[in-house]
């Protein structure tokens, strides 16, 4: 288990947990990024931040610092 | 439309929802065409969008939602669309029935505002977009299956070849008569996350109605981004997209604004030919078609800026350049999705300060409208031009670099220091606020619609116009009596006829009201090294910077049709003389001109669109107050400076 702000380019994860009750968490799991999910990390901008993440079928842009409360495990055998 | 009396001349009301990039734009444009009305929902900037959709023999009244991901009113989008949708907003009627505009491409992200829209009471129709792209990724969804389980009808659309909305006005009067359904609030058990059981729920209606062939969507959105969003290549196609624009802006625009600048030459010949000689044909002439047509002549560059903006917009790019830039824009405390109305002033601070919209949070949204105004816009060029011609020219730096060309350099480079500094002290005193999230779709690149993009340009540049009709008509016509009134008799003039009305022009400015202000004000800008001539020009520039460059043509004895490159003018400037007879000007003045020029707040559009993006005349007139005590201050250190170390 690790944040998500923690995940290499290319890693397949899936969400365990968002934690924390602020505005940032509300908009990530009303943007699709609950518990269960599958995650792609594509790429990171220019200067490192923000990185590019792939769910449900499309992409999203955060910030490091926004997906630190964020826990993901490595993906297991299950289907994407 | 706050009235019973304009609803009832209605069928019935229908909002228009959806998420952002899902195709609501495109799909309110094809229902309602040209009869579109937009203002602000009042106290906030919150673009209020309405049309009429005629469906047969009916009529609606359409009500664009902004776009949405969630209803829970986080921001004030989410805010004053809840509002609407329960009907709490009296500036609207309430909807009889919403048409949720879902993406089939991003089918489960879009479901979320969905689940939400079916916990209220609300009738609902979904309008299914991209289901041709979605099925040529060769995906499959069971429409009916859908429908079935989310218990509203789902209507596939395409709005660009007008397919499904005859569908979709029958599925919405349905579900209107119908009525109120009735909501099942059991539906989320008490005590889970509503967001995480929303997505459950959304998870097994996929799971029953898509068949995913292969699950990496969007192919060909990613494979444009891995050139577009790449670390290097990335950049450097940012910077090319950037040159085109201003190649556009400052070479191609030129055509179209000589010939609308001869249209309103030619204009003020016909009708002083035409009219009488007296005080209403002056007016006319030299007030209302000279002074509009001054901002009118920014025209072209302004509506290709819009197309540029809105292009990038639609195709998804705008979302590419602020995650590229994010980086650099939060070092100043400014979002990424700043960096294109910035870079956007750098043509006019017009377009620019009404693409910052896009910016959801209002405290970086105004942080970006504050220090836009100090991108070095066109109508600044004059200026610049005009001081450089005069005292710079043919002179080398190193011997090979243009003098004036660094010298344009640095004003364009001073702007955007202060831009900086002024963001960074901003967003830590008086729009204090954490940095603002980045969270931020990536929406699949699109082919942009050439309606969508038409409609958005006739839009802003008709505010633009409006602008122009209005309050600069009106600031024009102020203007114009300031130098107008009290007259000076000139019959007494001997010299030849051409001279002597160029000379009773000079004269006739000196002594107006306008040539008083500028006597008055000169201790006042005696520290800049300025005399009252230059002050009567500066005051008038207050309506638009290049208005300076006519300005002292008139006070200088050129006539006013001189330009920046007039070499009769810049003569003038050189042998202007004090009263002791020394020079009014040297280089180091024409330096501390540019400098103010650079920093003050001196376009009356400017300040006309501020005041109506902020909705707030105290930041309005915050910024006007700011910019020129900041451009007061940068002048004076800079001729104080310069006289200490012995220039000029």
């Amino acid at each position: 288990m690790m944040k998500l702000s923690e995940a290499g380019i290319g890693d397949h994860l899936r969400v365990v947990e968002v934690s924390g009750n602020g505005r940032v968490s509300k908009r990530l799991t009303e943007m699709g990024l609950v518990p269960g999910v599958a995650v792609l990390v594509i790429r990171a901008a220019p200067f490192g931040d923000p990185f590019q993440i792939r769910l449900r079928g499309y992409d999203l842009a955060l910030r490091r610092s926004e997906a630190a409360g964020v826990i993901v495990d490595a993906e297991g055998g299950n289907e994407a | 439309m706050n009235d019973g009396k304009a609803t009832s001349a209605f069928d019935r009301t229908v909002a228009l929802a959806g998420n952002p990039n899902a195709g609501k734009t495109t799909l309110f444009n094809a229902l309602t065409g040209l009869n579109q009305k937009v203002a602000n929902y009042p106290g906030v900037t919150v673009e209020r969008k309405t049309g009429v959709w005629r469906a047969g023999e009916e009529k609606a009244l359409v009500i664009d939602l902004p776009g949405l991901y969630s209803l829970d009113a986080s921001s004030i989008d989410e805010a004053i669309a809840r509002d609407v949708l329960t009907g709490e907003r009296p500036d609207v009627p309430k909807p009889d029935v919403v048409i949720a505009v879902v993406d089939a491409t991003n089918l489960e992200r879009n479901l979320y505002l969905v689940t939400q829209l079916l916990e209220g009471p609300l009738p609902v129709v979904i309008a299914l977009t991209m289901i041709d792209v979605f099925e040529k990724e060769q995906h499959e969804l069971d429409v009916e299956r859908l429908s079935a389980l989310l218990g509203v009808s789902v209507i596939p659309v395409n709005s660009r070849k007008g397919r499904g909305i005859t569908e979709l006005a029958d599925a919405a009067r349905a579900a209107a008569q119908a009525g109120p359904r009735n909501v099942n609030k059991k539906e989320i058990e008490e005590g889970t996350n509503p967001v995480f059981a929303r997505y459950s729920r959304i998870s097994e209606i996929v799971q029953q109605t898509v068949r995913h062939n292969d699950r990496a969507a969007h192919r060909l959105s990613g494979k444009i981004d891995s050139i577009l969003t790449h670390r290097f290549l990335g950049l450097a196609v940012l910077v090319a997209i950037l040159l085109l624009m201003f190649q556009a802006i400052f070479s191609w625009a030129a055509v179209p604004m000589d010939l609308l600048d001869s249209g309103f030459g030619a204009l003020s010949g016909a009708v002083r030919d035409q009219l009488p000689e007296g005080i209403l044909t002056d007016l006319l002439v030299d007030g209302v078609i000279a002074g509009v047509g001054a901002i009118l002549v920014f025209l072209p560059q302004i509506v290709l800026l819009f197309i540029f903006i809105s292009l990038l917009e639609d195709t998804g790019y705008m979302a590419r350049a602020a995650f590229l830039l994010d980086k650099l824009m939060s070092r100043v405390g400014l979002h990424g999705k700043a960096f294109l109305p910035l870079i956007s002033s750098f043509a006019c601070a017009i377009p620019g300060i009404m693409a910052t919209r896009t910016i959801e949070d209002r405290r970086d949204r105004f942080a970006t409208i504050m220090i836009a105004p100090f991108m070095s816009c066109s109508a600044r060029l004059p200026v610049y031009t005009l001081m450089i011609a005069a005292f710079f020219s043919g002179q080398t730096v190193f011997g090979f670099l243009s003098l004036g060309a660094v010298i344009m350099l640095g004003m364009y480079g001073l702007g955007i220091l202060v831009a900086i500094a002024a963001a960074f002290l901003l967003k830590r005193t008086l729009l204090k606020a954490p940095p603002p999230p980045f969270i931020m779709e990536m929406p699949s690149y699109r082919l942009p619609s050439l309606r969508t993009v038409f409609q958005n340009v006739l839009e802003r540049a008709g505010l633009f116009v409006k602008r122009a009709g209005t309050v600069i008509l009106a600031i024009s016509i102020v203007l114009w009596a300031l130098t107008y009134f009290p007259r000076t008799e000139t019959t007494d003039l001997s010299a030849g006829p051409a001279i002597a009305e160029v000379e009773a022009e000079s004269v006739q400015l000196q002594n107006s009201y306008a040539g008083m202000l500028g006597r008055t004000i000169e201790p006042v800008i005696q520290p800049l090294g300025f005399d009252w001539k230059i002050g009567v020009a500066l005051i008038a520039s207050f309506a638009a910077r290049e208005v300076l460059v006519s300005t002292l043509s008139i006070i200088y004895n050129v006539g006013k049709e001189a330009d920046a490159e007039s070499e009769t003018l810049v003569a003038a400037i050189r042998n202007a003389k004090r009263d002791d007879g020394s020079p009014v000007w040297t280089p180091l003045t024409a330096v501390t001109l540019m400098v103010f020029f650079v920093l003050a707040m001196q376009c009356m559009s400017t300040v006309a669109v501020v005041r109506r993006e902020t909705n707030s005349w105290r930041w309005t007139l915050f910024m006007v107050g700011y910019m020129t005590a900041l451009a007061y201050f940068a002048a004076f250190v800079t001729y104080q400076g310069g006289r200490m170390l012995g220039f000029g």
